[in-house]
Formats: structure tokens, C-alpha cells, sequence
């Protein structure tokens, strides 16, 4: 495709048409934040945070889905872009619950870090009505605390992506917005199955994986790039190691391919299972005694054969 | 075909239907088959006279007799006097609002002197359900011409020529929409009529859905022919079922006659229509909720571009316009584009129709021609302010307009007229303010509806509604600090920089007209604890003024909770720390001696 010539921060680049102002920027090395946009979805424009200015346009528009154009003069971090960005950043915190010093997700949530970014802290001139809504611990593998969800919207759109799921959605209107499951019944009632790709592309601590709750937080895990082994698929995850041992398994990619299944993180409990055995077991007379690899296999007479042929 | 002597036009709009026109009709025709003149005299139910708070309207042609508020109790004598002995029925004559003068003709009412109906033109005088009766009004020759003696290019040009504009709202120049939507590659394209009217008080589309079908319907088969489109969806809410009822009969009788379907004319330009009933989501009026809407997801509203012209419903391209919009084409095309633009401004052409609502004289529907005054609206065809009281602001556009003062009042309306006053045109909906309306009430009024009817989907519209309600809220309840009027200013300005869709980026338009004009009574409430409108009750206190009091005690007797006491004929006293200010008191006092403030 044809490259085209903009200009972002006073910057001129040359980047191929069709592309986004927000990929543009990324070209350059300049960081515009986004909540709603995650690569491989479609950008719903919904939150509002990325948006630019760009010279001779009415409004701010979103860098995630406007294309560049020829000639664009675009600004990123423009008073008036600052100015719409930290009051986005202060309506979303007035409506945020701040235990971010108990929050799994400190450390690594995109709130807190455009927060610190703009300056926004509680309180903010828009203090008012706040959610309070019960949380879904209602199974053992995902806690939704929808009052900290910021209706980015990703955790619909990525389970949309998965064939026969299509689990949640919006629902209601106004201040009262929140995604729910069909008839909004707990997550164990819903046809979830839980396979954390919401987990893995919610922004902020509205989604939990609860395998991983309580264990550390994210800035002691050490983190180790997997193939995971239980299936065929072969999915890539991230084992996250504390003190030097395995403490759970976060998927690498949300939004493409398979991410991770229910097996694939649940398969390091094995792991540090005191009860777990170096050696097999068989069934002799109705009671299950420990025997040698060789004698479960029924290996014992081709490797004695072998070692005899080795001399 | 039969010819009757007279005919006797029974309005059927939601209105008058409201008002008990059903049972007037059904009145007239047993009374006439009584006194033997069914075969004279011929009942026809038509659309809105647009006159509703007149209702039941009936209108006797051929001498064009206008009666108004007609009781199933005065249909013997209207039949007796006017049809049989010739003579008018005075009582039930309209009466002019000041001189109270009876005007007998439809004509001569100041209400419908000024109007000039084009969108409008044959509500009121056809029978909707009837399509010989559009027909005998030129109806479907516009499409005629347009599908015989013209090539889509010239039909986009023959409208780019007349200037219209949507009339849903944006006022975008409807030729260049069409040519957009042409030019888009495709064998399948859709053309759409949105018909979700949802601004509080607009009934324009109704009216025109209710009285005049088939004006939609030949609007959308040019608009098809022009772009290419062989199949369209009329997104009509589910609380107009009358209005849904008409379409369907319309559809059904234009299929009937080869107007709509296969091979339209034996042109073999073929379209088909359907309906879909919306969910009452204020929302899905917004062109790309609505198109998810009849999609069948939630109602919500996705970045532009892709236009829906490049991208539209099931991702191929549409046009979508608004009733109105459809309703003016095939007048484009029955007397020329050069006609239609000859009235109006230099950018608005044409007319546009009115919802005048609040504290007029006469409330309804009137079309009038784009540049005429907000004072002729009001005044001439509305009335005037009722109860001889004060003119205060008249909100145009709906929850997404603002507050025009008296100052105004005299610039010609159109589009961009109003953008610069700091409404909209909208959909058309006037609310008309006197003296007693509070305009920081009223911002509250209109934010607490935009607020519920937020889709949720972006930031700025979905939680800074919420907090500019909550503001406003507060500054009604006497809690305001001065601060907050810089911070609605500039949360009112980065929700209108940066919302997805046009509800959220002209949501905080009510507060913003209001703090350019009525900024002193924000101030008032801030800074004084008062409300000079005398509507926050928070912020008034009831008194008896001594001197006025004639110790009736009618006002002790009315008083639900006991806060008022004196002895018979002396001057009694309001405990204020018991009242509750529901006003019942003063609604009672014959000696005006209650006040509050």
C-alpha cells in the first residue's frame, strides 16, 4: 500500500495508508493510552482515553479508529487532549474503588498508570453516587468485581471471539451500565467456561484470576515464557514464579488464537502437591502399591535386554 | 364512483384519538345513517390536523368549517344544523385566544395562517389508509418522473439542487448523503427511514407516519432508486402503534397497486420495504444504533467513519434519513427542486415542521417555512405565553438543544441560526418557558433524561451526565458552591469534544445555553439560596402576608401536615419548620396572601 505523510508532535513520518493515528504514533515511539483498544479486536472507540487533536477537526477524535490521512497535523498531548484525558481519568476514579494497596492488579493496571500519568487523584471534582454492587465469587476460577470495571468493553468482545460463548454483554443504560450475563445470573449459572481470556484483557481489577489471588504481587513474579503441553494446541502462556517457585500461569495473548484453557492453568497445582509421587503405582491384590517405571511399563525384560547388548 | 354532497373529516391522530375522536366518528355515521343522509354526506378519518390541544377535530368541507372539541353529545346538532339546514354550529367554532373572536374557517385560524405545509401537506385532508386518496393528490407521480425520466445520477442531483437538509436533527444536505451512498460499490444496498422519534414532546413523525404514509413511503423509493438500494427498514418505535398500523397498510396497498415490490411501474426498479419495531431506546434514533438495532444487537452507537453510505446496515452500504426528510422528496420531484428552494434561507431551504409544546396558547404541530422568526412561531401561530404571563426562553432541539431568551426571539430560524444561539434545530420540538420555569430545573429536567437514556458505551457521555446531573441536582437543593459552574463549563466542554455520538456530545448543551443566558440564576441559587422562578422547593419558603389573609382558614383545611394555624378571621401563620412547600395552600387562598420565595 502507498505510504503516507503526516505529522504527530511536529514529527514528520511516513507510514502505509490505512493504518490508524494511534499505530502511527506507536511507529514513533509515542505512547498514547488506551483502555478500550486491544490489537486483534475490533476498536469499539468507547472509552474515549486515546483521543487527539488533530488541526482543522471540530471535535477530539480517537486515535484507535481514525485513519491517517495525508498531511494530518495531529497532537498528542495537547492541553486540550491533556485537559479531556484527565477528566476522563477523574470520572473513572470517582466511580473506582481505591484499595489499589490490596488490589491484585496494582502494579499493572492501566487505570493506575494514567492516573499517576496525568496527575488524577481522589478526590476528584466529581465526587458523587459510586457503584456497589456485590461481587461474583460465585466460582473457583474468576472474581468479577463489576465496581471496578470501566466498561472498556474487551472482556465482551474476546469472548465474542470464542465459537458457542458469546457469554456477556451490556446491559442496562446510563450510570447503570454494566455487563452482565444472559438473564445477569452469577458466572457459575452462565455457560462460561471459564478460559480467562476476560481475565487476561481486562485493563483493571474488574476480572481476577483467582488461582492467582493472594500469592504475590506482579512486580516479585518472575516470569518465564511457555509452550504449554496438555493439548495439542500448544498454546504460549507465561509461567509467573515467586522465590523461585511456580505460583501460577497467565496467558500470553488474549485476543488471538487460543490463549489458555481451564487444564493448562490448573495443571501447576500439581506441581507443588506434597502428596505428589516421583513413582508409579500399580493395583496388586486390590491395593495400590509403588513399584519402578520399568516394572509399570512392563519395560522390566527390554531394558535388562538392552543393558545385557550394551556390554 | 359515487358522489357525496359533503364530506366530514374526523381527525385520527394519536391526539385527537386521545381525546375521543374514535367515538365521534362512530357518532356522526349512526346519526347520519339515522337522519338518512349516508348516502349525501361521506365520513372520512384522516391524519393530524396538528391543532391536538383543539381535539376532537372535525372539519365539514366543502365550506372548510373547523370545529373544534367536538363531544359525542354535539354530533346530533352538528349533523341537524350544518349538514341538514346549512347552518354553522357557533359553539363549537374555534375561538381566537385574545379578541375571542369565532373563526369559521380552517383557513382564516392565526394558528394555520402562517404555516406553509409541505411535509405536512396532506395530513389532515386524506384518509391514510386509503391510498387512492394520496394518489388523487399527485401521490407517487414525484417517483413516477423520477423513475421514468430520469437516471439515479440526475435524481441525486435534482436534490442536491434543492437544498434540502436531514430534518432529524444534524440538517446534513440530503443530495450529498444520497451521492455518497450511490457512489459506494455494491449490488446490495439499503435505504432506511428512521422513525425512532424519541425527543420528549416531538410528534412531527408521528403525525406524518399517522396522516400521510405514503409520502414516506415514495420518499424512500426515490431515495432507493437514486443509491441503488432494493431492499429498505423503517425503524419505527413500538409506541406508535397506530403509526405501525398505517405503514403496514400502506406497504400492503402500494404492493397491491405495483408502487412497491417487483418491477415498480414495470420499470423493473424493484424495492421491497419492511418494518421493524424498535425497543424504545432514545439512543437508537443515532443512525449506527439504530442500524445495530435492526441488526438485532443492543442498541449502541459505533465511531463514524465508516459512514453507514460506505458501511451500513450488515455491512453493506445505506442511506438513512428521517420521516420528515422522506416526506419533502417526493415534492422535489412533483414540482422541481428550483420550486422547493425558493423558499427558505440561503441554507436551509424549504420548511420545517414544529412541535410547539409548554406554556403557549396553542400547542401542536406547524410547518413553517426555514427564516421565519422565533417571535411568529411563538406568538402569532402559538398564541402567545398562556395566562398573559412573561415569555421567558424557548428550548429548541429537544434534550440535545438549549435555552433561547427574548433577546433572540427575532433572528430567522434555520440551522445554522440556531447552532449559533447555542441550540440545535433537532427534531423540532419548541418547549416554551415562561416566567415560572427555573432554568437550572430545566437543565436538570433534560440531563436527567439524557443521563438515563446514555448507552453506556463511551466515558464521557455514560459517567459525566451522571455527574453533571448530580451537580445540578445539588445546586437545586441549595447546596451549590460557586465552584460549580466552572466545573459544569468544563465538563460540559470535554463531554462535547469527546463523546462517541451525538447524544453524548450534545448532551450538555441545556447546561451550557443556560449558562450563557441565564447565568445569573445558577448564581442566584449559588451565592443567595434562591430560586427567582420560585420552582426549586429546597429553596423557597411559604409566608402569609398579614395583610392579605382574611382568616378563612381554607388554607389550614388543605394543609397535609398541619403547618398552618390562626384563629377564624385573623390573619393566620405558616410553621415553616413543618411545611413540606407542596403549594396546596396556595392553590386554595382566594386572596392571594400566601407567597413563596
Amino acid at each position: 500500500m502507498a505510504d503516507i505523510t503526516l505529522t504527530i508532535n511536529g514529527q514528520k513520518v511516513s507510514v502505509p495508508e490505512g493504518i490508524t493515528v494511534l499505530e502511527a504514533a506507536e511507529m514513533l515511539g509515542i505512547s498514547i493510552p488506551t483502555f478500550c483498544y486491544e490489537k486483534d479486536l475490533t476498536a469499539p472507540g468507547a472509552c474515549r482515553i486515546c483521543v487527539v487533536e488533530i488541526k482543522g477537526w471540530k471535535n477530539l477524535p480517537p486515535s484507535c479508529v481514525t485513519a491517517v490521512t495525508g498531511g494530518m497535523e495531529v497532537q498528542t498531548e495537547s492541553p486540550a487532549v491533556v485537559e479531556a484525558r484527565k477528566t476522563i481519568l477523574e470520572l473513572l476514579v470517582a466511580n473506582h474503588p481505591l484499595d489499589c494497596m490490596t488490589c491484585e492488579k496494582s502494579g499493572n493496571c492501566k487505570l493506575q498508570d494514567y492516573a499517576y500519568r496525568y496527575g488524577v487523584t481522589s478526590p476528584t471534582p466529581f465526587e458523587g453516587e459510586k457503584h456497589n454492587w456485590e461481587a461474583d465469587d460465585s466460582n473457583p476460577y474468576i472474581y468479577r468485581d463489576l465496581n471496578k470495571c470501566i466498561l472498556c468493553g474487551k472482556c465482551v468482545a474476546t469472548c465474542r471471539a470464542v465459537e458457542e460463548r458469546n457469554v456477556i454483554d451490556f446491559a442496562s443504560r446510563g450510570f447503570n451500565t454494566r455487563i452482565a450475563t444472559f438473564m445477569d445470573t452469577e458466572l457459575k449459572d452462565s455457560s462460561c467456561v471459564y478460559c480467562n481470556r476476560c481475565v487476561t484483557v481486562c485493563p483493571v481489577g474488574a476480572l481476577t484470576d483467582k488461582t492467582l489471588m493472594g500469592k504475590g504481587r506482579v512486580w516479585e513474579f518472575e516470569k518465564k515464557e511457555v509452550t504449554c503441553t496438555f493439548c495439542e494446541s500448544g498454546c504460549k502462556f507465561i509461567i509467573n514464579y515467586k522465590d523461585g517457585r511456580v505460583v501460577g500461569v497467565t496467558a500470553k495473548e488474549a485476543s488471538a488464537g487460543r490463549p489458555l484453557c481451564l487444564k493448562g492453568r490448573l495443571g501447576t497445582d500439581l506441581m507443588n502437591n506434597p502428596d505428589r509421587t516421583d513413582l508409579p503405582f500399580i493395583n496388586r491384590d486390590g491395593e495400590f502399591v509403588e513399584v519402578s517405571w520399568e516394572e509399570a511399563l512392563g519395560l522390566g525384560n527390554i531394558v535388562e535386554k538392552i543393558n545385557s547388548l550394551k556390554k | 364512483m359515487q358522489l357525496f354532497r359533503a364530506h366530514v373529516l374526523v381527525c385520527g391522530g394519536t391526539g385527537c384519538v386521545s381525546s375521543g375522536s374514535k367515538k365521534i366518528q362512530e357518532a356522526i355515521t349512526d346519526e347520519l345513517v339515522k337522519q338518512k343522509l349516508d348516502k349525501e354526506v361521506k365520513v372520512v378519518e384522516t391524519g393530524c390536523h396538528g391543532f391536538c390541544e383543539m381535539g376532537p377535530i372535525v372539519i365539514v368541507y366543502p365550506e372548510g368549517t373547523f370545529y373544534c372539541r367536538v363531544q359525542v353529545e354535539d354530533v346530533s346538532e352538528l349533523v341537524s344544523e350544518h349538514l341538514v339546514k346549512g347552518r354553522t354550529v357557533q359553539r363549537l367554532l374555534f375561538k381566537a385566544p385574545v379578541t375571542e373572536e369565532q373563526v369559521p374557517s380552517y383557513r382564516d385560524i392565526a394558528f394555520y395562517a402562517k404555516q406553509q405545509r409541505v411535509a405536512l401537506r396532506n395530513c389532515g385532508h386524506i384518509d391514510p389508509e386509503h391510498i387512492q386518496e394520496y394518489i388523487a393528490r399527485d401521490g407517487y407521480e414525484g417517483l413516477a418522473k423520477a423513475l421514468t425520466s430520469m437516471t439515479p445520477e440526475q435524481v441525486v442531483e435534482e436534490m442536491k439542487k434543492s437544498g434540502l437538509r436531514g430534518r432529524g436533527g444534524g440538517g446534513f444536505p440530503t443530495g450529498l448523503k444520497w451521492g455518497f451512498a450511490a457512489k459506494s460499490p455494491g449490488p446490495k444496498k439499503y435505504i432506511i427511514c428512521n422513525a425512532d422519534e424519541g425527543d420528549p414532546g416531538a410528534f412531527m413523525d408521528r403525525s406524518v407516519l399517522e396522516g400521510d404514509p405514503h409520502s414516506v413511503l415514495e420518499g424512500m423509493l426515490i431515495g432507493a432508486y437514486a443509491i441503488g438500494a432494493d431492499e429498505g427498514y423503517i425503524y419505527v418505535r413500538a409506541e406508535y402503534p397506530l403509526a405501525i398500523k398505517r405503514l403496514r397498510v400502506a406497504i400492503a396497498q402500494a404492493e397491491e397497486l405495483g408502487l412497491l415490490g417487483d418491477n415498480i411501474m414495470g420499470t423493473g426498479f424493484s424495492c421491497r420495504l419492511n418494518i421493524k419495531e424498535g425497543a424504545g431506546a432514545f439512543v437508537c434514533g443515532e443512525e449506527t444504533a439504530l442500524m445495530a438495532s435492526i441488526e438485532g444487537s443492543r442498541g449502541m452507537p459505533n465511531p463514524r467513519p465508516p459512514f453507514p453510505a460506505v458501511k451500513g446496515l450488515w455491512a453493506k452500504p445505506s442511506n438513512i434519513n428521517n420521516v420528515e426528510t422522506y416526506a419533502n422528496v417526493p415534492v422535489i420531484f412533483l414540482h422541481g427542486a428550483e420550486k422547493f428552494a425558493s423558499v427558505g434561507t440561503e441554507n436551509s431551504k424549504g420548511t420545517k415542521v414544529f412541535a410547539l409544546t409548554g406554556k403557549l396558547r396553542n400547542t401542536g404541530l406547524a410547518e413553517v417555512p426555514m427564516g421565519i422568526s422565533l417571535r411568529e412561531i411563538i406568538f402569532d401561530i402559538g398564541g402567545g405565553i398562556m395566562d398573559d404571563k412573561k415569555f421567558k426562553a424557548v428550548q429548541i432541539g429537544g434534550p440535545s438543544g438549549g435555552c433561547i431568551p427574548e433577546q433572540h426571539l427575532d433572528t430567522p430560524v434555520d440551522y445554522d441560526s440556531l447552532i449559533a444561539l447555542g441550540a440545535m434545530m433537532g427534531s423540532g420540538g419548541l418547549v416554551v418557558m415562561d416566567e415560572t420555569s427555573c432554568m437550572v430545573d430545566v437543565a436538570r429536567f433534560f440531563l436527567n433524561f439524557t443521563q438515563k437514556e446514555s448507552c453506556g458505551k463511551c466515558t464521557p457521555c455514560r459517567e459525566g451526565t451522571k455527574r453533571m446531573l448530580e451537580i445540578l441536582q445539588k445546586i437545586c437543593d441549595g447546596n451549590g458552591v460557586p465552584e460549580d459552574i466552572t466545573t459544569l463549563e468544563r465538563l460540559g466542554g470535554v463531554v462535547k469534544n469527546t463523546a462517541l455520538c451525538g447524544l453524548g456530545q450534545t448532551a450538555p448543551n441545556p447546561i451550557l445555553a443556560t449558562l450563557r443566558y441565564f447565568r445569573h440564576e445558577y448564581e442566584a441559587h449559588i451565592n443567595d439560596k434562591k430560586c427567582p422562578a420560585g420552582v426549586c422547593s429546597a429553596l423557597l419558603e411559604y409566608k402569609i402576608v398579614a395583610d392579605n389573609c382574611k382568616g378563612c382558614g381554607a388554607c389550614a383545611r388543605v394543609c397535609p401536615v398541619g403547618a398552618i394555624t390562626g384563629e377564624k378571621k385573623e390573619p393566620h401563620e405558616i410553621d415553616t419548620s413543618k411545611c413540606i412547600k407542596c403549594g396546596s395552600c396556595i392553590e386554595k387562598c382566594k386572596f392571594d396572601a400566601i407567597v413563596k420565595g
